[in-house]
């Protein structure tokens, strides 16, 4: 394993409230390169638990090992680290950052290396404050990258991209995957995990809840798929339905889980209910999530 | 063991790094030159004509006596318009070089008098003494008179240093905390010692350079008195620099709130400015101002700097100065690195 954690707890005691208990017995293991998921919604304690295993939070207790060593120099020298928020000096142009950020580590990578695999060539000299927030993350994603890491830490690295820079940020990162450097990525947006990540895990209240491949979990959580409909329209045969347990969805329509599509259908069209607005889609991390903790993941 | 090229790259890395930043801040860098040249062509220009209106006259008091009681006996002492400093016996020879250099228009005892010649005011009050039924000696004391420009310069050069090294290195620091700059360094290998000892580096090379450029500039305009060694002057402003930028660390060793650490940084910049005689002499200020100013660093840079300028004191006169400064530096600088936080 590169990275091992065991029992980690961590609690936050702000002086004039109560505590709030971040990390509660989090354990989990990372297989040299794969991409590791950690997902759950704002305030699951994903942060707290990756700035733990990056060692810039100390855990109250437990034990984080990187390659069988615990968290120090060695772990700073082979890790990087891409924060989910932070900074860069001020007034430095791209090309300055990581040349600084290069000599801090014994062993870096080329500088034009990383400006060719993150893509940085057409603001090399721009100024870091004046970068656009997808361009920002590629830097900050070429920082992470300058010292050649064994272990890549991404805290939610496309929070607050539009669509397009968000799947060429996915580029990077499976290129990054591809040269076999193992990778720790939080999210909340479970598409991107089902992209990106071979294991994941699943966190809500500070554990993890559940652990394995996309496709492992899905299987395991659910047998059927999920057949979409206005409610307006199943209402039109209602009584002949009472069987099925459909389920309200935000955007007004309903939803009902079942193992044979053709058979709800054939009882759809038995009780009237028309088939024109009808949609089948398989189920996703989102509704194992929503299963798991009877949350959505974005609210 | 420690590999030492590393740490020396590291360390030259973010030396380089932060004086990249700051050439780059182009309004920070021209307020750095600007803010003392303007004040020193200011005041240069201000006091180019006629002489301060009041009068300063050094009352050397024999040991069991007070200037109250001296009043009482010698009614030159009651003249108004006049400001009366009381200085011990042990005080004379001090007082005598700055009456040489026309910090004192006049030293006056129960028994003496001494008098520059050339100072106009001098000889103003030498008519009042001489006007007295029984005067007292004279003795002539000469030197050519300092203008105010010539004092002021080295609390200017101080006191600029003192708002680059808390604002410029201070600041700074609790706003890479904020954003999470020094976060980011932290998962790096650079180690605490390492970041202060760069940021310590690159300020110290800018003061030095900024408070040498100011210098050269000005004088060329201004025609400074110089009585003692530039590299005695460098080395107080050197040491002066070094002891500000440490108080500065220590100010921002675990503060993360840019509008407290202004606060803070103004609550200790601001005494300084009035009480360690950047614009002003505190030979006759009350002893406990003269206790609670002997306690900033700024002070004893101003006082020592001044002292190699105006009085072409030596490295040993200044020593005391140069012992307090190290003193401060190694109690800030210690408490500075203990305290720090990188979050």
């Amino acid at each position: 394993m590169i990275l091992e954690a065991s029992n980690l707890q961590k609690t936050f005691a702000p002086k004039s409230k109560s505590p709030v208990h971040a990390v509660r017995g989090l354990s989990l293991s990372i297989q040299p390169g794969t991409c590791f998921g950690l997902l759950g919604p704002n305030g699951a304690g994903k942060t707290t638990t990756i700035e733990m295993l990056e060692g810039i939070k100390k855990p109250d207790s437990g034990q984080i090992l990187f390659e069988g060593e615990p968290l120090g120099k060695r772990s700073r020298e082979h890790c990087g680290i891409q924060f989910q928020h932070t900074s860069l000096p001020d007034f430095l142009t791209v090309r300055e950052v990581l040349a600084f950020f290069s000599r801090l580590y014994t062993n870096p990578a080329p500088i034009d290396e990383l400006i060719q695999s993150c893509r940085l060539g057409e603001f090399l000299d721009r100024d870091t404050h004046l970068l656009s927030g997808g361009q920002r993350q590629r830097v900050l994603l070429a920082v992470a990258l300058v010292n050649r890491p064994k272990l890549l830490f991404l805290d939610e690295p496309t929070t607050g991209l539009d669509p397009q820079a968000r799947r060429n940020f996915w580029e990077l990162i499976r290129e990054i995957k591809a040269k076999q450097t193992t990778v720790l990525l939080t999210t909340h947006y479970m598409e991107e995990a089902y992209e990106l990540c071979d294991q994941i895990a699943i966190m809500n209240q500070g554990r993890i809840i559940a652990k394995g491949s996309p496709d492992a979990l899905l299987k395991e959580h659910f047998d059927a798929v999920a057949i979409v409909l206005p409610e307006a329209d199943f209402r039109k045969g209602e009584a002949k339905l009472g069987h099925l347990k459909p389920v309200p969805l935000r955007d007004g329509g309903l939803e009902i889980q079942t193992a044979s599509v053709e058979k709800t259908l054939q009882e759809f069209i038995d009780a009237g209910v028309p088939l024109q607005r009808v949609r089948i889609r398989e189920q996703t991390l989102e509704d194992l999530f929503l299963v798991l903790t009877g949350k959505e993941l974005r609210a | 063991m420690i590999p030492l090229k590393q740490v020396f790259r590291r360390i030259y890395a973010t030396w380089d790094a932060r004086n990249r930043e700051y050439i780059r801040d182009r309004s920070a860098m021209a307020w750095n030159f600007l803010f003392p040249v303007l004040v020193v062509l200011g005041f240069a220009y201000a006091f180019s004509g006629n002489d301060q209106p009041m009068f300063k006259v050094g009352v050397m008091i024999p040991s069991g006596k007070t200037l109250s009681a001296l009043k009482v006996e010698h009614s030159f002492l009651e003249t108004p318009q006049i400001q009366w400093v009381e200085l011990a016996e042990s005080q004379t020879m001090d007082a005598q070089k700055q009456l040489a250099r026309h910090g004192y228009d006049l030293l006056w005892s129960p028994t003496h008098y001494w008098v520059n010649p050339s100072s106009p005011k001098g000889q103003v009050l030498q008519k009042l003494l001489l006007a007295l039924p029984q005067p007292p000696l004279r003795q002539e004391i000469t030197g050519e008179p300092i203008r105010y420009v010539d004092w002021l310069i080295s609390g200017l050069l101080a006191m600029n240093m003192m708002f680059s090294a808390l604002f410029g290195v201070g600041y700074t620091i609790v706003r890479y905390r904020k954003t999470g700059v020094l976060k980011r360094l932290k998962a790096t290998p650079l180690s605490a010692a390492e970041f202060l000892l760069a940021q310590v580096g690159s300020r110290m090379l800018l003061m030095i350079s900024v408070s040498s450029i100011v210098y050269a500039g000005t004088h060329l305009l201004v025609h400074f008195r110089m009585q003692g060694s530039y590299w005695d002057l460098a080395l107080v402003l050197a040491l002066g620099s070094f002891c500000l930028i440490s108080l500065g660390l220590l100010v921002a060793a675990r503060i993360s709130s840019e509008e407290f650490a202004g606060g803070l940084l103004n609550l200790i910049s601001w005494p300084m400015i009035f009480l360690s005689g950047v614009w002003f002499s505190l030979d006759g200020a009350h002893p406990w101002v003269k206790k609670i100013a002997a306690i900033f660093p700024l002070t004893h840079v101003i006082d020592a700097a001044r002292a190699i300028m105006t009085e072409g004191a030596t490295l040993m006169q200044v020593a005391p100065h140069l012992w307090a400064l190290a003193g401060l530096s190694a109690v800030f600088l210690m408490l500075g690195a203990w305290t720090f936080r990188w979050e």
